[in-house]
């Protein structure tokens, strides 16, 4: 069945057959089914987003003991519809003073900042936008044409809390843009290119989150700190700059900003599983036998896929709704003392062991990788105690010379 | 027209035109976000040429970083966001005519090109332009030695900067 073992160049040359037997040139059939495909992703993206608006609010519910939605629909399923009517029909506000154009781009791009991440999401082998092979760049990109987005939303509210919201979250952007394009590269090293869908199946023997642990954390921590949640939710801050950037904006502008970021956790959700878990693939080996041959079929893959992305998405809520949130000071202290050296030793030793141990068989390559992370991380830990005691002795000599006074 | 002529001109026009507002608006972050636009435009050129590399760092550089300070420079150090008075000066006309000379001479050099009327060509399938730009800014007979400058240069602005933050004992 050609369907089931490549479904979406199947439909494609299926349209593209009908379009050229209605008499279209080759080359326009070419861009309607493209732009069919792009809205196709689009509206995906959007309707999993909507999903996640329930997902999110399940889960941040049971984390506080609570039910969560659970009255429209079964399991509360609607209720996300109901939140989408409400915001539809909100009114719409502009502040007075505000730059009106610039105020009403910025949810825009703030949105479409995320969902242009989805071209070079691989959901399975046969099924993904672009294949660039500058795709870890482009995860850089947008993500800094979201922080512009949020430039434009604070400074056109004409609002104080807003441009301090913009502010904070603009410095934290660009310091932990640092560790994140650092770290990027210790996967560009092991899978030897820089394609996403490269690394997926450079992973089909071993996780990247296996031959370096550390990498994978150092990810994790800078991917929540580029989403700007929680402990890195400097930017809204509800209890200090009410809700930041966003505060002046009603209905669904608001909406636009909100369901953004949701859909952007959930994609850096995929982009963990692809490049540290394998992505769509990431079996061990175990598809090589011909009684797992089925794991090779797309809409498996999309469904490990998929799964893999929940579990990121779920462990960026858990950090979210279990952390306090960070002080300014201590958060770039944390980005330029601690995460950014890390980074860069992690780095250095992934690409000199890559080249060292390429003429191991796979298990000890991946032993060496492993312990050489847990020799780094060890080592880590112990310096942090050693300052941590100085830390507590001068506090110490403070408190006793403070008595003694 | 194929196509990609037409792609060109449109981001050829929009690319003009918001870098003819950044230097006419009155408000200076708005000059900040046409400048980002105009920046985006040139994103568009290199992607259509297919210099995937340049497009994506284009992006990452000069919107992502130094637009962005840029932003926040002008946010930071002005209290009054708009420029008063006139734009002009008494002597523009010198300006205009030094343009326009420079204008006239670029196009006379550029049309005088033998390339100027070919088609860019398309990138052969399985050539891997990062790979062999990164072969290039290593390997000796290539550009190993700017590369190397680049990064002594950028180095030594690195230390500088942390030097002139880590002074203790001064001016408290």
């Amino acid at each position: 069945m050609p369907f089931l073992n490549d479904p979406i160049n199947f439909i494609a040359g299926w349209a593209h057959r009908v379009l050229t037997g209605w008499g279209l040139v080759d080359s326009l059939a070419t861009i309607i089914i493209y732009l069919i495909g792009t809205t196709i992703l689009i509206v995906f993206a959007m309707f999993l987003d909507i999903m996640l608006v329930w997902v999110e609010r399940k889960v941040v519910a049971r984390f506080q003991d609570r039910i969560g939605p659970n009255r429209i629909g079964p399991f509360g399923l609607i209720q996300p519809f109901a939140d989408i009517i409400k915001m539809v029909i909100k009114e719409d506000i502009t502040p007075a003073g505000a730059d009106r154009i610039v105020y009403n781009i910025a949810p825009v791009l703030a949105a479409s900042s995320v969902i242009i991440l989805w071209a070079i999401l691989p959901l399975a082998s046969s099924i993904y936008g672009v294949d660039l092979n500058v795709g870890l760049l482009y995860i850089v990109a947008a993500g800094s044409l979201g922080s512009l987005a949020i430039i434009m939303a604070g400074w056109s509210s004409n609002n104080k809390y807003a441009l301090l919201g913009a502010f904070r979250m603009v410095a934290n952007m660009i310091s932990y843009e640092i560790p994140m394009v650092i770290i990027l590269l210790v996967p560009t090293i092991l899978a030897d290119t820089m394609s996403i869908r490269g690394i997926t199946q450079a992973q089909s023997g071993m996780w990247f989150a296996i031959l370096s642990p550390l990498a994978f954390i150092i990810f994790l921590i800078s991917a929540i700190a580029e989403l700007g949640r929680s402990p890195f939710d400097l930017n809204e801050a509800e209890s200090e700059i009410v809700s930041g950037f966003n505060v002046e904006y009603s209905g669904m502008k608001f909406g636009w900003f909100y369901a953004g970021e949701l859909l952007h956790a959930f994609t850096f959700g995929g982009f963990i599983a692809v490049l540290f878990f394998g992505g769509y693939g990431g079996f061990f080996g175990l598809e090589k036998i011909a009684f797992f041959a089925w794991l090779k079929n797309p809409f498996i893959q999309t469904v490990v896929f998929m799964a893999k992305a929940m579990f990121g998405y779920w462990v960026i809520m858990w950090i979210k709704y279990s952390m306090p949130r960070i002080r300014i000071d201590h958060m770039l202290a944390f980005n330029w003392k601690f995460l950014t050296p890390l980074a860069l030793v992690v780095l250095v030793n992934t690409a000199i062991l890559s080249k060292v141990l390429v003429n191991l068989p796979t298990w000890g390559y991946a032993m060496g990788m492993f312990s050489s992370n847990l020799v780094i991380g060890f080592i880590t830990i112990e310096i942090l105690r050693a300052y941590g005691r100085k830390q507590r002795k001068v506090e110490d000599r403070l408190a006793a010379q403070v008595a003694q006074n | 027209m194929t196509v990609e002529q037409i792609i060109f001109i449109i981001t050829g026009l929009f690319t003009l035109g918001s870098a003819f507002m950044v230097v006419t608006t009155q408000k200076l972050i708005q000059a900040a976000l046409w400048l980002v636009s105009a920046l985006f435009g040139v994103t568009i050129l290199y992607a259509i040429l297919q210099a995937d590399f340049l497009a994506v760092v284009q992006v990452v550089v000069y919107i992502g970083a130094i637009a962005v300070l840029f932003i926040f420079a002008v946010m930071l150090t002005r209290k009054e966001l708009r420029d008063q008075g006139s734009q002009t000066r008494s002597n523009w006309w010198i300006a205009a005519l030094l343009g326009a000379l420079v204008l006239a001479g670029l196009v006379f050099l550029i049309i005088g090109e033998p390339a100027f009327n070919r088609m860019a060509q398309a990138i052969p399938a399985g050539v891997d332009t990062l790979r062999n730009l990164g072969t290039a800014l290593v390997s000796p007979d290539a550009y190993v030695m700017p590369f190397e400058v680049a990064s002594v240069l950028l180095l030594s602005a690195l230390v500088g900067a942390v030097y002139i933050a880590s002074r203790k004992g001064e001016e408290k």
